[in-house]
């Protein structure tokens, strides 16, 4: 009964504990469907009635101008060549003049010429952010269940127990991100010419280092809370100001000063700009660097803060 | 520190403060032998589970030391892990996995050679007659169940030392019963050292070598139950008398008497061989014209030594179910502050 001796055929490895709950709480999703579904639900709906409500193409096509077939300008309106007493234009080609001006707008202000495109892509952010949020919750019901406890008097690595749930909100983000995306597709989704079926591992690989880093703050947050309220507040708080401070649903570019400032370190941007050009803008390499750089920092350095705090705070 | 070969578990004036003022276990001192089953009771809130997780590593000591196979649970807490097996008194079973996923997600943590596991995965099961329910989902699994795959889950390190939690709260007297004998037989094929906590005394009577009573956060006293039973000094008749007069005087002359308490009406009086005594208190007090008209001989049983150390019985401890409920939740809270 020495203590330096070895005394039982326990090898526990980080990897073989990572998965192991890793998986039970995949499976433990996948036993939900009705979660699953809601989950969807909302951004689905948020795509829907914003996305085409909003159509702010609209608002320039040929359609919704609706000029009369003659349109009578008066002589005074004409400063050039002077004394005319007036002209009577096409109205049907002034429409559609309007109209590629639209476009054109559109195309300056959003990069593409539907609204529903740009906001689609917006949508897969949305639901990467409330996904990986609400799912690091789990570790207050692991918590408050006792199955914590049970766990940490394992010798399963620390870091395993984290990085578990990191992964499973980050699993469930990118699942329910390519529903998004599929359905968005469905309902007029245009892709670009640059777009090729490998980008989609772009896609992915942004959505993981998002994933990684915001279940990262999460986790960390809401680590020693015993209490589902103290969590869920703060995700009510965070989310809308990280959403509309950043590109979500417009170019930042439009935006004023001190909302660009927060857009400009709001890590949402970054993902939603790498998707779009991975998707539904021309490929732009320089801007796909910026965007992996600062995605990779974010998740590095809030998954190094996560597993400090994780070690220093899970046993108490 | 170098513990005795036979101290399986030693402590050394363990202290647990949390949130810098609620003192839930102070200066605990205690060892545990080789092969025993050594018993903590006392009332919820004395500090049992804080000392537990103390010991399985899942809190850290504010103060004091301690020790699982020669292995200081702070220094040395992934050796602790791997040899200790914890039933805990949640049911922390995952109710969405089977009962033999949850067995091999335990497994998993140890990380024992997956052909081992599933070997004894279903060995155990077997062992706590889950068979035929191993590929249920827990959520349909009752309390007894739950429980019994809890031990399961326990025990798939084949661990030296089983730290159980409150085994039985909860469960109705006859799965309480079942449980005991899983627990004797647990001893016996394993050879296990186990650490218990309770408040039921029945339980701490029928399953403990040892038994220490802790209340307020300390040990009041250690001892085997009967050690701790004979401590009383004897037997204990409980009498009452027809007239309205204090005859304690008169009791108290009686030959073997050691002790006379008046409780409410009534006599407790504390005497060695109570089956002699008693006649002999009856005689005393006719002689004076006092008439017994109840008397009542016990032997002590663990509720008398509770009595007697803590100063109440430990029924006084056990309020309604929903207060009792709000009491836990309310402790595990004010714990993981």
């Amino acid at each position: 009964m020495n203590g330096a001796k070895t005394v039982n055929e326990c090898q526990p490895s980080f990897v073989r504990g990572l998965w192991a709950l890793t998986r039970r709480e995949l499976k433990k999703w996948l036993n939900d469907p009705v979660m699953l579904v809601m989950f969807v639900l909302q951004p689905l709906i948020w795509m829907g009635l914003l996305g085409k409500s909003m159509n702010i193409g609209g608002l320039f096509s040929a359609n919704n101008i609706n000029l009369p077939q003659q349109v009578p300008i008066p002589g005074t309106a004409i400063l050039y060549p002077s004394n005319l007493p007036g002209v009577v234009l096409n109205g049907t080609m002034l429409s559609q003049m309007f109209a590629e001006m639209g476009s054109k707008i559109m195309e300056d202000t959003f990069g593409v010429a539907d609204y529903f495109s740009f906001m689609a892509v917006g949508m897969v952010s949305m639901i990467v952010m409330t996904t990986t949020m609400f799912s690091g919750m789990s570790i207050v019901w692991d918590r408050r269940l006792g199955f914590l406890d049970k766990v940490i008097s394992t010798p399963v690595s620390r870091a395993a127990i984290i990085f578990s749930k990191i992964l499973n909100a980050t699993f469930r983000a990118m699942f329910q991100a390519t529903v998004i995306l599929a359905l968005a597709y469905l309902l007029g989704l245009k892709l670009s010419d640059t777009f090729t079926p490998l980008n989609l591992l772009g896609v992915y690989a942004a959505i993981f280092l998002l994933g990684v880093g915001l279940s990262s703050v999460f986790i960390a947050f809401s680590i020693r809370s015993t209490r589902m309220e103290r969590p869920m507040q703060f995700v009510s708080l965070i989310t809308m100001p990280l959403m509309f401070a950043s590109n979500t649903f417009f170019p930042t570019r439009l935006m004023p000063d001190w909302m660009q400032a927060i857009a400009t370190v709001n890590p949402l941007t970054y993902l939603t700009d790498a998707i779009r050009h991975l998707t539904i803008l021309p490929m732009d390499t320089t801007a796909l660097i910026r965007d992996f750089t600062y995605l990779g920092l974010f998740a590095a350095v809030l998954a190094a803060i996560g597993i400090v705090l994780a070690w220093k705070y899970l046993t108490r | 520190m170098k513990s005795m070969p036979d101290d399986v578990i030693k402590a050394e004036n363990l202290t647990k403060v949390f949130n810098r003022s609620l003192v839930a276990v102070d200066h605990v001192t205690f060892s545990v032998r080789e092969g025993e089953v050594f018993g903590f009771l006392g009332p919820n809130g004395a500090g049992k589970t804080t000392t537990i997780n103390m010991l399985i590593t899942v809190l850290k000591p504010t103060e004091g030391t301690a020790s699982v196979l020669g292995f200081d649970v702070v220094k040395q807490a992934n050796d602790v892990r791997k040899v200790i097996g914890v039933v805990p008194q949640e049911y922390t079973a995952d109710e969405d996995l089977t009962g033999y996923e949850n067995v091999m997600l335990c497994a998993d943590l140890y990380g024992i050679p997956r052909e081992v596991a599933k070997k004894r995965a279903l060995e155990l099961l077997e062992l706590v007659e889950l068979t035929d329910f191993k590929d249920k989902r827990v959520e349909t699994y009752s309390g007894g169940m739950r429980r019994r795959l809890e031990l399961a889950c326990g025990l798939i390190n084949r661990p030296k030392v089983l730290f159980l939690d409150e085994p039985t709260l909860g469960l109705d007297v006859q799965t309480r019963a079942a449980t005991w004998e899983y627990i004797r037989r647990l001893k016996k094929e394993y050879g296990m050292t186990l650490f218990m906590t309770t408040h039921y005394l029945e339980e701490a009577d029928a399953l403990c070598d040892r038994i220490a009573i802790i209340d307020h956060g300390k040990i009041v006293v250690t001892g085997t139950p009967s050690e701790l039973k004979d401590s009383l000094g004897g037997d204990i008749i409980t009498l009452a008398i027809k007239e309205n007069a204090d005859v304690a005087g008169i009791i108290q002359s009686v030959e073997n008497v050691k002790e006379v308490r008046k409780e409410d009406g009534s006599y407790r009086v504390k005497a060695v061989k109570g089956e002699i005594t008693a006649p002999l208190i009856i005689e005393a007090l006719r002689k004076k014209g006092f008439t017994v008209t109840r008397l009542s001989l016990t032997e002590p049983t663990l509720n008398e030594v509770y009595l007697e150390y803590t100063g109440r019985a430990i029924r006084d401890t056990e309020e309604s179910r929903a207060e009792f409920m709000a009491q836990r939740i309310h402790l595990r809270r004010a714990r993981q502050r």
